[in-house]
Order: C-alpha cells, then structure tokens, then sequence
C-alpha cells in the first residue's frame, strides 16, 4: 500500500474494502489449515504428502504476504529488494544440495 | 534537526524511511530463516533413520495446529489494529493490538506446555539431528514471537500516546509492527508442516 493512500482523515470506504479482504483471507487460511491437517492423515507416499503440504503452505504464505503484508500493491522497490532476496534464498538452498549430490558422485 | 522522511514518502522511492526499514530488516530475515531450512533439508535428506527419529520426537499435532490457528488470528486482530486507526477509532485500536499481545501470549503458553512435554521424556537438542534442528528452529521462532509481542505493546499502550502528536506516524509504526508479526505468522506457516506433518 503507498504512502499517499495512509492518510488518515480519509478512504473510509477503502477500508471497509480492506477489512472485508482482511476476513476473506481468514477464512480461507482456517480452510487451508484443516486441508493441511487432513492430508496428513490422508494416507499416500512421501513425496506427494511433502508436495501437496508445501503447496498448501506456500498458498497460506502468498495469502498473508499478498494481503496482510500488502505486497499485492506496493511499490517497485520492495518487488526488487524482495526479488534479490528470494533469489539468493534459493542459491543458499540449491548450493548445499548440489555441493551434496557431487560428493556423492565423486570417489572420496 | 529533524529526520526527513519519517512520514512522508522520499521523492526517490515512494517510500518512508520506516517502511524501507522493516523491509530491509525482513529481507535479513528470510535469509536467516532461509539457512535454517536448508540446513532441515539437508539433514533430512543425508539420514537414514529420519522417520524413526521424528517419531521418537512423538510431536504433538493437535497443539501445534491450535498454535496455527492462534497466531493466525492474532494476524487478523493486528491488520484490524491498523484498519481502526485509519478509521480514527483509537480504542478500537487499543483493543485489537492487545488481542494480538494476548494471541502471541497463548502461543507461547502452548509452546511452553509442548517444550516441557518433551523434557519430562528427556528429549533435548542433544538427544538427536532431528530434536536439534527442531528446537533450533521453533525456539528462534518463539524469541520472535517475544519480540513482536513487546513491539505490539509498547506501541498498545505507552507508544500510543503518538496518535495525540501524529496519527499518521503512529499508524505507519503499526503497519510496520505489522510487518514483522506477519513476517513471524509466515514463518509458522512452514515451520508447522515441516516438522509436524512431513
């Protein structure tokens, strides 16, 4: 959200909008948070559970940073700033799983 | 002299000196967060015993999905701190951040019950990788919530006399506090099925 839309004497009707965003998004998160319990128990192999639950999770994450977090309208610069940094997250992730699959491939 | 930009947006950016601030902060976040997940992956995938391990920890899932759904609510409570001071209702206000305090409160409570569970079983950080990494990450995740939550009620209470001088440096604080308790919730939001499910 920028900054000329916080001034306070007005967008009452925004906010309204907002807060009726604000439930939807409550909801949906309950909703979810059952739908992750329950594929718990639902029984299937390891690697569907893991992708289903993270698929789950990542629509909660998306639902609170969209929306919540107001990344849904902000300025350029956070998008950077936040680009740059999901980037090096995934170098960090990826760079220990290659640097495991080569030692395993390597003779010792 | 006075700081520039603490309200009003630089020319430059579009964006207040606060709002620049906690994003910077939550990027410095993710990456710390962002190592203790690959460090879980990488351990997860290099052991054998992995699933013995987890059920050995014997983890309690109906608390920890309770604990879900408080610190969900209590990241409702705080946008609708944020959306009662641009409605100009201070007590409103006051009473949602307090919720979100006494939410965090709650959080805590059954993550101190769910800790002492597990040493009365003698289940520390040192009895195994998966307990290590365990406690590593919920217990950093718990001095966030601390965090927030002192935040949250400095900003309900004495910080609150601000609105009386700036309503709208108060209300861009709150967004900001706002920020980082979200950030906390999202973090849950991985850390809840990571360990609990999978």
């Amino acid at each position: 959200m920028s900054d000329s839309h916080h001034a306070v004497d007005t967008h009452h009707v925004d906010i309204d909008k907002h807060v009726r965003t604000y439930i939807l998004v409550f909801v949906s998160l309950m909703v979810l948070t059952v739908a992750t319990v329950g594929v718990y128990y639902i029984h299937m192999s390891p690697a569907v559970g893991i992708a289903v639950a993270l698929f789950i999770a990542s629509i909660k994450a998306g639902l609170v940073a969209c929306f919540f977090m107001h990344l849904i309208d902000e300025k350029k610069l956070i998008y950077w700033v936040l680009g740059l940094t999901m980037f090096l997250f995934f170098v960090l992730l990826f760079t220990g799983m290659m640097a495991r699959a080569a030692h395993q491939v390597l003779p010792t | 002299m006075e700081i520039p930009y603490t309200v009003e947006a630089h020319p430059e950016t579009g964006l207040n000196n606060g709002k620049i601030g906690i994003w910077l902060f939550l990027t410095s976040e993710v990456m710390l967060f962002g190592a203790l997940f690959a460090t879980f992956i990488m351990l997860r995938i290099g052991a054998d015993d992995w699933a013995h391990l987890k059920a050995e920890a014997e983890l309690n899932i109906p608390l920890a999905t309770v604990n879900t759904i408080v610190l969900i609510t209590s990241s409702v409570t705080m946008v609708m701190a944020w959306a009662s001071l641009m409605r100009r209702q201070l007590d409103r206000y006051r009473l949602f951040m307090l919720a979100t305090v006494g939410f965090g409160c709650v959080f805590l409570v059954i993550k101190y019950f769910e800790y002492t569970a597990k040493f009365a079983h003698h289940h520390y950080p040192s009895t195994n990788t998966f307990l290590a990494i365990y406690f590593t990450m919920t217990g950093l995740h718990a001095l966030h919530v601390i965090g927030g939550m002192a935040f949250n009620f400095y900003y309900a209470v004495p910080g609150a006399k601000l609105w009386h001088k700036n309503p709208q440096w108060l209300t861009d604080r709150v967004e900001h506090s706002g920020l980082f308790w979200h950030f906390v919730d999202l973090v849950w939001i991985f850390l809840f099925p990571v360990f609990y499910l999978l």
